[in-house]
C-alpha cells in the first residue's frame, strides 16, 4: 500500500486512491471539530456559527471579545483559579505515591502483585459516574464532600493509574545492576534513588505526571459530585455553560485548552523519545 | 550433594545455614517492596475503594425504617391478619415512634423513602406529622388539669434526672445566669441529660420518651430542659406507666412522690385515647392495610428492593412482581445503553480499521505525522470536543448552515441532529475513535506485510488475501479496541448529558439524576452496582484476551 506498483490495473488504481480518500475523510472527521472551534472563538457576534462577515474574511467579523470576557469575567477567573489550585496538588500526590509504588511493584519478589496492581489500576477501569457516586456517598459520610481536599484526593486517586502505568513501563527497561553498583560504591538507598534511579526514570515520571495533571484538569464528573460551588473548576464552568448555552466564551476557553493540549502532547512525545534514547532503544 | 550429607547443610558466611539466610534476604526484599507500595495502597483504599464499597453497601442498606420506627418494627411481627390495618397495640407503639420521629423531623425522610415503594406515603407521613401532636394532647391536658405543676419543666427535671446530672445542670444554670448578668457570652453547652436509675425502674416508658425529648431539645436550644415542658407524647407514656405501676410514687421522694401519688390516684379515671381510631380519623389512609404492609416489607435492615427496582421489579406484600408497563424504564435504559454502546463500538471499528491499516503500512515518518491527527483529539479536553459537536450539530450550527448553503435542505427544515440518539452516537464515536485506532495500530504494526504479498503471489485476489490472511491476524487488535471502547462508552456521562436530549441518555445519566435530583441514593447505588459488575466482567474478558499489563498510553 505504501506506493502503487507500475503494473497496477485500473481497478487497483481506483481502489488505491479511493481508499486514501476514505482515510482522508476519517482524519477530517477526527480533526475538523477541533479545528472548527478555533475561528469560531474569534466571532464578533454572540453566535455559535460562522457569520457572513467571517466567511468574507472581513476583519469586522472577527474580534477578541470572547477572550476578553474569559479574562475579565469573575466566574471564569474563579474557575480558572480553582483548576490551577486543584490540579497541581492532585498531580503531586499521585506522582509521589505512584512513583514509590511503581518502584515497589517492579521489584523481583512482590507478594500479591496481581491483586495489588488490579486495585491500583481500578480508578481507571471503574466508570467515572460510579467513582463519582461512591465518592459522593463516602466523602459526605466523612465530611470531605464539598471541600477542597475532597476534590484533590479524588482527583489524585483518578490520576494514580496513569502514573503507575507509565512509570512501570519505564522501569521495565531499567538495569538493576546500576543500583547495585551505586550501593557498592557506598551510596545509601535514598542517595541511590535520587542520583541514579530517578534521573533515569524521570521521563516516565514526568509523562505520568502530565497524564495525571490532564486527568485532573479535564475532570468534570467527579468534581460535579464531590465538589461544591466553591470548587467550581474550568471544565465544570464549561459544562454548566454548555447546558445553559450562555455565551461563546466557551469556545475561547476551548481554544485555549486545545493550545494547552498541543503543548502537553509535544512534551510527552519529546519525553518518550528521550526515555527510549536513554534506554538505548531507537526513537520510534 | 554428597558434600552436604557429610558436613551438614551448606553454611553462609555468617555461619547460618545458607537456605535460612537466603530466605531471610528474600523476606527482607518482599517487605521492602511492600513498604514502598503500602502508602499508595492505603491511599487508594481510603480514597477510592472505600467509596466503592460504600456504594455497594448503600444499594442494599435500609436501616431508615428500623431506625425511625424501632418499636413499630418489632410489634409489626405480631400483625397477622394482613387484610386489614393492624390492631390497637401496634398503633400504640406506632404513635410513640411517630411522635418522636415528627419531633425529630425524621418522619418526612422516612416518608420519602417509603414513597419509592408506594406512592402517596410521603404526603401521608407529612400530613400526619402535623396531626400527631394533637393525639397525645388528651393526656397532657388531663395531667395539667389535675395539677398545674405538670405544666412546669422543673418537676420533670427533678423526677427524671440522675442526681449527679442534676447537680451539674444546676451548676451550669448558675454559671450561665452569672455570665448573663455580667453581660458576657456564655458558650458552654449544658451537661447531656442522664436519667436516674429510679425513674428508669419505676417509669420505664416515660424515661425512654423523656430521654428522647432531652436528646432533641438540648442541642437545639441550650437551656430548654429547664424552660420547656415535655412533648405531649411523654405525658402519654407517664399515663401508661402509672396505669401499669400505680405504686410508682413510692420509689421517689419529696415533692415528686406527692405529685406522682396524686396522679396515680387520678389516672384510672382519665379519659383515654384509642390510637387506632385517632390515626384513622386524622388520615383515613392509615386504615389501608397496604400502607402497613409496605412498612412491614421494608422493615428489615437490608433489602433487595433497590436492585429489584433497577430491573423494573417491585417488592410488594405478596412477593416480587413486575412493575406496571408504564413504569418500566430501567430495562429500556439498560437496553438502550447496550445498544448505543454497541453502535458506537461498531462505528469506531468501521472508521478506525482503515485508518489503523493506513498508519501501519505507511513509512514511519509519514505515519508519525498522521498519528498526531489521532493523538490530538485524544489529548484534547472532553468538554472541548463535546462543545465542538454542539456547535457543529445544532440547528443553527455549522453543518446545517453548510447543507442549507449548498441547497440540499431548505432553510425551513433544518435537520435535528442534536439532543437525540444520533447526536450522542456521532459525538461519542468521535471521542472514542482514538481508543480504537491505537490498539488496532499496535497490533497491525506487528503483522509482516510479506504475508499479504505471499498470499497474492500464490494467486489470492486482493479480497481473499485480506480476508483470509490479514484480517485473522488483526483480530486481537479488534478485540482489544472493541472491548475498550465498549467499556468506556457504557459508563459515559458528560457527552450524553450534553448532546443526548431525552432519548440519547445512558444509564449513568439516570444514576446522576437519582443522586442529585430525586435523592433516591439507594436506587442510584443499585444501578451503579449493576453497571460496575458489567464493566468488571468486561474487563475480566479484556484481561483474558489482551492482558491488563499491555495497556499502553500515548
Amino acid at each position: 500500500m505504501s506506493s502503487l506498483p507500475p503494473y497496477a490495473t485500473t481497478g487497483q488504481r481506483v481502489w488505491y486512491y479511493s481508499f486514501r480518500v476514505i482515510c482522508g475523510v476519517i482524519f477530517f472527521f477526527l480533526i475538523a471539530p477541533i479545528v472548527v472551534i478555533i475561528p469560531l472563538s474569534f466571532n464578533a457576534e454572540d453566535f455559535f456559527t460562522f457569520t457572513p462577515e467571517m466567511l468574507a474574511l472581513d476583519p469586522e467579523g472577527y474580534s477578541l471579545k470572547h477572550y476578553e470576557d474569559f479574562f475579565t469575567n469573575p466566574d471564569w477567573q474563579q474557575a480558572l483559579r480553582n483548576s490551577v489550585a486543584i490540579a497541581p496538588v492532585a498531580t503531586l500526590l499521585s506522582v509521589s505515591f505512584g512513583t514509590l509504588a511503581a518502584i515497589g511493584l517492579s521489584q523481583k519478589h512482590v507478594p500479591f502483585r496481581r491483586p495489588i496492581m488490579a486495585i491500583m489500576i481500578s480508578p481507571m477501569i471503574v466508570p467515572l459516574i460510579i467513582s463519582a457516586a461512591g465518592m459522593y456517598f463516602f466523602y459526605s459520610r466523612i465530611g470531605l464532600q464539598g471541600t477542597y481536599w475532597g476534590v484533590v484526593l479524588s482527583h489524585a486517586a483518578l490520576g494514580i493509574p496513569f502514573v503507575i502505568i507509565t512509570v512501570t513501563a519505564t522501569l521495565v527497561g531499567f538495569d538493576e545492576s546500576l543500583t547495585r553498583a551505586s550501593a557498592n560504591l557506598g551510596a545509601n538507598p535514598v542517595r541511590t534513588f535520587f542520583k541514579v534511579q530517578m534521573p533515569l526514570i524521570l521521563p516516565g515520571v514526568i509523562s505520568g505526571g502530565l497524564f495525571a495533571f490532564i486527568t485532573s484538569f479535564d475532570e468534570v464528573v467527579v468534581v460535579l459530585f464531590v465538589g461544591s460551588a466553591g470548587q467550581k473548576t474550568l471544565p465544570w464552568q464549561m459544562f454548566t455553560g454548555l447546558r445553559e448555552q450562555i455565551s461563546p466564551t466557551i469556545l475561547a476557553v476551548a481554544t485555549i485548552l486545545v493550545a494547552i493540549s498541543i503543548a502537553l502532547l509535544t512534551t510527552v512525545e519529546i519525553l518518550r523519545r528521550r526515555s527510549e534514547k536513554i534506554r538505548g532503544m531507537s526513537p520510534g | 550433594m554428597s558434600d552436604t550429607t557429610e558436613s551438614g547443610p551448606v553454611l553462609a558466611a555468617d555461619g547460618r545455614p545458607l537456605k535460612q539466610s537466603l530466605n531471610r534476604a528474600l523476606r527482607r526484599e518482599k517487605l521492602r517492596a511492600l513498604a514502598l507500595i503500602a502508602p499508595l495502597l492505603i491511599f487508594i483504599l481510603v480514597t477510592f475503594i472505600a467509596p466503592i464499597a460504600d456504594m455497594l453497601f448503600r444499594s442494599i442498606e435500609n436501616q431508615i425504617v428500623s431506625d425511625t420506627l424501632p418499636r413499630t418494627v418489632q410489634t409489626l411481627d405480631d400483625w397477622e391478619d394482613e387484610s386489614e390495618a393492624p390492631g390497637e397495640a401496634i398503633f400504640e407503639t406506632f404513635y410513640f415512634d411517630f411522635a418522636i420521629a415528627a419531633q425529630r423531623k425524621e418522619h418526612t425522610r422516612l416518608g420519602t423513602r417509603l414513597n419509592y415503594e408506594m406512592t402517596g406515603i410521603s404526603s401521608l407521613f407529612r400530613r400526619t406529622g402535623r396531626d400527631v401532636e394533637d393525639i397525645g394532647e388528651v393526656y397532657l391536658d388531663q395531667f395539667e388539669d389535675l395539677n398545674e405543676l405538670w405544666e412546669e419543666p422543673q418537676p420533670w427535671v427533678a423526677m427524671m434526672g440522675a442526681d449527679g446530672w442534676k447537680a451539674d445542670y444546676a451548676d451550669w444554670i448558675a454559671a450561665r445566669d452569672a455570665a448573663d448578668e455580667a453581660g458576657e457570652d456564655f458558650g458552654r453547652d449544658p451537661p447531656a441529660f442522664v436519667a436516674s436509675a429510679t425513674a428508669r425502674e419505676a417509669l420505664p416508658r416515660t424515661t425512654e420518651l423523656y430521654t428522647a425529648f432531652a436528646e432533641v431539645v438540648q442541642p437545639a436550644r441550650r437551656d430548654s430542659l429547664a424552660d420547656d415542658e415535655p412533648w405531649p407524647v411523654v405525658y402519654t407514656g407517664l399515663y401508661q406507666d402509672l396505669m401499669a405501676n400505680p405504686d410508682a410514687a413510692s420509689a421517689f421522694g419529696g415533692d415528686t412522690a406527692t405529685l406522682l401519688a396524686e396522679a396515680a390516684a387520678a389516672v384510672p379515671e382519665f379519659e383515654t385515647v384509642n390510637f387506632r381510631e385517632a390515626f384513622i380519623e386524622a388520615e383515613s389512609d392509615w386504615a389501608d392495610p397496604e400502607v402497613w404492609a409496605t412498612i412491614k416489607v421494608f422493615a428489615p435492615e437490608f433489602t433487595t428492593g433497590y436492585f429489584l427496582a433497577s430491573v423494573d421489579l417491585e417488592k410488594t406484600p405478596d412477593g416480587v412482581e413486575v412493575k406496571p408497563e408504564n413504569e418500566q424504564i430501567y430495562k429500556l435504559l439498560f437496553g438502550r445503553t447496550m445498544f448505543m454502546s454497541l453502535t458506537i463500538t461498531f462505528s469506531c471499528l468501521l472508521l478506525g480499521y482503515p485508518v489503523a491499516w493506513l498508519l501501519a503500512n505507511l513509512p514511519m515518518r509519514t505515519a508519525n505525522v498522521l498519528m498526531i491527527l489521532v493523538l490530538l483529539p485524544f489529548w484534547t479536553s472532553l468538554l472541548v470536543r463535546t462543545s465542538a459537536w454542539k456547535v457543529l450539530l445544532q440547528q443553527q450550527g455549522v453543518i446545517n448552515d453548510i447543507l442549507v448553503w449548498i441547497g440540499i435542505i431548505g432553510d425551513g427544515n433544518r435537520l435535528i441532529m442534536i439532543n437525540n440518539q444520533f447526536g450522542t452516537i456521532v459525538a461519542m464515536t468521535h471521542i472514542l475513535l482514538p481508543f480504537m485506532i491505537l490498539p488496532l495500530y499496535s497490533v497491525m504494526r506487528t503483522i509482516p506485510p510479506s504475508y499479504l504479498r505471499a498470499a497474492k503471489s500464490l494467486g489470492a485476489t486482493n479480497w481473499t488475501a485480506f480476508w483470509r490472511v490479514y484480517f485473522p491476524q488483526s483480530v486481537p487488535g479488534i478485540g482489544a479496541g472493541a472491548i475498550l471502547v465498549f467499556i468506556v462508552s457504557i459508563g459515559y456521562y458528560i457527552t450524553p448529558e450534553l448532546v443526548g436530549g431525552t432519548t440519547g441518555v445512558f444509564i449513568s445519566n439516570r444514576i446522576a439524576y437519582h443522586i442529585s435530583s430525586s435523592l433516591n441514593w439507594g436506587l442510584a447505588a443499585a444501578l451503579g452496582s449493576i453497571l460496575l459488575i458489567v464493566v468488571l466482567v468486561l474487563y475480566w474478558v479484556y484481561d483474558k484476551i489482551v492482558g491488563i499489563d499491555n495497556v499502553k498510553l500515548g
